[in-house]
């Protein structure tokens, strides 16, 4: 962003408490999707919504000198998740984006139902993160 | 059979083989081969045919469409394939002097060989669609032709100007070709003949008739058509001889001859074939006299001679027929070895205008007696063989007229052209070879041609002397099954008199030859009144007007619909959508309008609506682009709260976060563009762009309303809602089938996301690289 650098101390410490809050909401949003209203599609959103919070805040410089990230390979890792879950249903002869459930016993969690939606909608996720923050990054960084 | 139609093609694989390999000898010695092969063959197969035998041979093409290549020879079909062979080897022989070493003589010959197929192919085809292929084939290829010499303007104008013509009577005879195809259900033209009664009774009967009349009218340039005939004359001299006299234009004869049977049961037939035929005779001829060139006279003359032949068909009487037969075969003797004079004249002298010309008898003694003998011929002067024709012409006339009401026009009219072609023949022999030699005018000094160019128009010159004097030789092996194989009514071969007593055709001969001769003697006192003969109406002007026209109104109309403004496109979508689905709503009954399903309006939701509209009617009147996209960022808010009110809290949070960023982006984007320029469209423009948008939001709101009234099925969320637990282990309905029911759709949304986000960054990085490219 083309915003001058501010020295600004409140903003910078709301944006370190908040974006954990919003990250742990954008969590919660995807994995509660199934059952109640959210998903990967809000969540990516949501998660977007806190990077470009940092992004804003601390500028772009600083935070491309912390990680050397690239949000275009998340579209690709997306992708491929929301396919390759597609293709798992194949490899067990059911037809293309068969999805299966089932209630299994962790350690830790207890009874939980795990499903393979979960990881299309992982993938949907990604997807979403990546395309939002691609957009608006190169844009933001248009000269 | 199939091989001979086929041969000439086959030929010309290795006509550019022989041009490049065999320097020494002319390749047209090689092509030779290819006609009189041909024409032997053909020969041997006459007395067969002469005895009724009917060749009949099957070649499979495309059998699932009952299009096969099925050849079939009887008396017609062989009577122009001797023609074509025939006449096809003297102008190969012919050209084989005529052309000069310098030219393309690979070409040439490869289009000569096509067409000479193409040709074989058209009169021995009895499948209509290969029949209608061969046809187009003899358009191309003399398309080709034509426009041999292309540097030169006036080919390409003759070339493109027959192209548009007989194309245009090619297709007009597919269209009549498909009705007989759906009237019958074959192609084969024998079993459509066989079937002819039924053929009468169907409503399709008469524009298929029209339509294939009118495909053979435009291809033997018959009035209005003839147009083109006189601008082919751009050809090659031996091509003039061959296509435009022979075989080509002779093409429409033989379609109207061979439907002959099929057709000339229809009331309409005489007038419609006749009428035209008398039409083009005399005002063919009557142009001809006009020309000051030689090959326009013949090619006026070819016009007129070919009206002659269409009038007998008309008249669709044995006798009548007999004597298209007779004349058809006359004709292309005469006229080919006409042509072959003209080439020779313009070849010796380095010109073919009249006017320049004259006095060349003494010097071109062998070429002043072919001219001779063809010009009289063709004026229908004893002892020629035109004259037994055209006396058959006028006594089938004579014949015909009985039978009409105001039959006396008929001979009148005939007697009428026949004077005409008597003047331009005889104009047609004087001028060239009587009177003065203008020397100076001349190129070169006249002199008789080498022999090998003569020789080709003698053996037609030996044609029609033979034909004339002994016409009983052609008339049992050639006329009379030809005559039979058009009127399907087995034919006595006649007896051709050179005189059968006073009667009206010798008396109609009597006023021809009279009135022409002093017509010719006097034609300097009225050859002006074809300066009175306003362009105005000329059909060469209605074609260039309307060729010309055709493009200014494409132009124009391109100009008026292709604007390059998007705005102007976008109402011209806006508007089609409102006529079209507007129309269909009034026009099928199809508004609805039921309250029966209707829930409760609160004052929640009174109130967001109010609020929608508000921001929808504010955001045309802002002048900043920041206000804008505030103003419909409200308005996406105020469809979150929608979204709440009717319990879609999944589309809430979406909408709410899309709508964040989506507003984000725009300023982004917004923020580096100049301010919103001042509407600069008039009141009027205004008041439409209002119209337009005001009727578009009109129809959308009346279908809403229609398709809410009428609820044709129970709606399949049912089952959703009862199964989303139980098979996909979900309680968010929502999600269930975004990800599960219908994840295919998501799977694809979501690339569409990536190629959306790519396409940006791809856009925004990789724009400055090459700016001097764009």
């Amino acid at each position: 962003m083309r915003l001058p650098r501010l020295n600004n101390v409140i903003l910078e410490t709301t944006t370190k408490v908040v974006s954990y809050l919003i990250l742990a909401f954008a969590i919660y949003l995807f994995l509660a999707g199934h059952n109640n209203p959210g998903g990967g599609f809000v969540a990516g959103l949501v998660t977007a919504s806190a990077l470009v919070l940092n992004y804003l805040t601390f500028d772009m410089e600083t935070i491309e000198k912390r990680k050397n990230f690239h949000f275009r390979i998340m579209i690709g890792i997306g992708l491929l998740l929301a396919v390759g879950t597609g293709l798992g249903g194949v490899l067990f002869g059911q037809a293309f984006l068969t999805h299966a459930f089932g209630m299994f016993d962790l350690p830790f969690l207890g009874e939980t139902e795990l499903a393979t939606a979960t990881i299309f909608d992982l993938g949907v996720y990604f997807v979403v993160v990546g395309v939002t923050m691609t957009i608006i990054l190169s844009i933001g960084a248009d000269e | 059979m199939q091989l001979l139609v086929l041969a000439p093609l086959l030929f010309t694989l290795f006509v550019p083989l022989l041009y490049r390999r065999v320097k020494a000898i002319h390749v047209g010695w090689f092509v030779l081969l290819v006609p009189v092969l041909l024409f032997v063959s053909f020969l041997r197969l006459l007395p067969q045919v002469a005895n009724g035998e009917r060749v009949l041979q099957d070649l499979s093409w495309i059998p699932s469409l009952g299009v096969n290549f099925t050849t079939y020879l009887d008396g017609l079909s062989i009577l122009f394939a001797l023609i074509i062979t025939g006449i096809g080897s003297l102008v190969v022989l012919y050209s084989i002097y005529y052309l000069n070493r310098s030219e393309q003589l690979g070409h040439f010959y490869i289009y000569l060989l096509l067409f000479m197929t193409a040709m074989l192919g058209v009169v021995l085809s009895d499948n209509m669609i290969v029949l209608y292929t061969f046809w187009e084939l003899t358009s191309l290829s003399s398309f080709l032709l034509i426009g041999f010499w292309y540097q030169r303007d006036k080919s390409r104008f003759g070339a493109q100007k027959s192209l548009l013509l007989t194309v245009f009577g090619g297709l007009a005879m597919l269209a009549g070709i498909v009705l007989l195809y759906t009237i019958t259900g074959t192609f084969s033209i024998r079993e459509i003949l066989g079937q002819k009664d039924m053929v009468a009774e169907s409503a399709l009967f008469l524009p298929s008739m029209l339509l294939i009349l009118l495909g053979a009218f435009s291809k033997s340039a018959q009035f209005p058509f003839h147009i083109w005939l006189p601008d082919a004359m751009e050809a090659p001299t031996p091509v003039s001889a061959y296509l435009h006299s022979a075989t080509m234009v002779k093409a429409g004869i033989y379609l109207i001859a061979r439907f002959l049977p099929l057709y000339a049961v229809h009331d309409w037939w005489f007038p419609i074939v006749s009428g035209i035929g008398l039409l083009t005779l005399i005002w063919g001829s009557f142009l001809a006299v006009k020309q000051t060139d030689l090959k326009g006279i013949l090619a006026y003359s070819t016009v007129s001679q070919l009206g002659l032949i269409i009038i007998l068909l008309g008249f669709s009487t044995p006798l009548a027929v007999t004597a298209a037969v007779f004349h058809l075969f006359n004709h292309a003797a005469f006229k080919g070895s006409l042509f072959m004079m003209a080439g020779i004249v313009d070849h010796e002298t380095g010109t073919r205008d009249i006017r320049r010309l004259g006095g060349l008898f003494s010097f071109m003694p062998i070429t002043a007696t072919v001219g001779f003998i063809a010009t009289f011929a063709m004026a229908g002067i004893p002892p020629f063989n035109g004259f037994l024709s055209k006396e058959m012409f006028f006594a089938a006339s004579v014949e015909y007229a009985g039978t009409l009401n105001w039959g006396f026009l008929l001979p009148a009219l005939a007697v009428l052209g026949s004077i005409f072609t008597f003047v331009y023949s005889m104009m047609l022999f004087f001028k060239v070879f009587r009177g003065e030699l203008q020397l100076e005018q001349l190129e070169q000094k006249p002199h008789d041609p080498p022999k090998g160019m003569l020789i080709s128009p003698l053996i037609l010159v030996v044609i029609i002397l033979t034909i004339g004097l002994f016409p009983n030789l052609i008339s049992a092996p050639i006329l009379a099954p030809a005559v039979e194989a058009i009127t399907l009514i087995p034919q006595e071969p006649v007896e051709i008199e050179h005189f059968h007593g006073f009667n009206w055709p010798l008396a109609m001969t009597l006023i021809v030859i009279a009135v022409g001769t002093l017509i010719y003697l006097s034609y300097r006192k009225w050859l002006h009144i074809y300066n009175h003969l306003p362009e105005f109406l000329t059909w060469n002007g209605w074609y260039d007007r309307s060729l010309r026209g055709l493009d200014r109104i494409t132009t124009s109309l391109t100009r008026i619909q292709m604007t390059g403004s998007l705005r102007n496109y976008l109402a011209i979508i806006f508007i089609f959508i409102f006529v079209l689905s507007g129309g269909l709503l009034l026009t099928t009954d199809s508004f609805a309008f039921s309250t029966s399903d209707l829930a409760p309006v609160g004052w929640y939701e009174v109130l967001l609506a109010l609020g929608v509209i508000a921001a929808a009617i504010t955001v045309p009147f802002l002048t900043s682009r920041i206000a804008m996209v505030l103003t419909t960022g409200a308005i996406g808010y105020i469809v979150v709260l929608f979204f709440v009110d009717f319990r879609a809290p999944d589309l809430a949070l979406t909408q709410l976060v899309v709508e964040t960023i989506s507003m984000v982006l725009f300023l982004l984007a917004f923020v580096h563009l100049p301010r919103v320029p001042k509407e600069k469209g008039s009141k009027s423009l205004k008041l439409r762009n209002l119209l337009i948008s005001s009727s578009v939001g009109l129809l959308v709101m009346l279908i809403a309303i229609s398709a809410h009234s009428t609820r044709l099925f129970t709606p399949i969320s049912e089952y959703f809602i009862k199964h989303s637990y139980d098979l996909a282990g979900g309680h968010n309905i929502v999600n269930v089938i975004l990800v599960d029911f219908r994840g295919f759709d998501t799977m694809l949304e979501i690339l569409v996301l990536s190629i959306a986000g790519l396409g940006i960054y791809s856009m925004i990085k990789l724009r400055n690289r090459k700016e001097d490219d764009v």
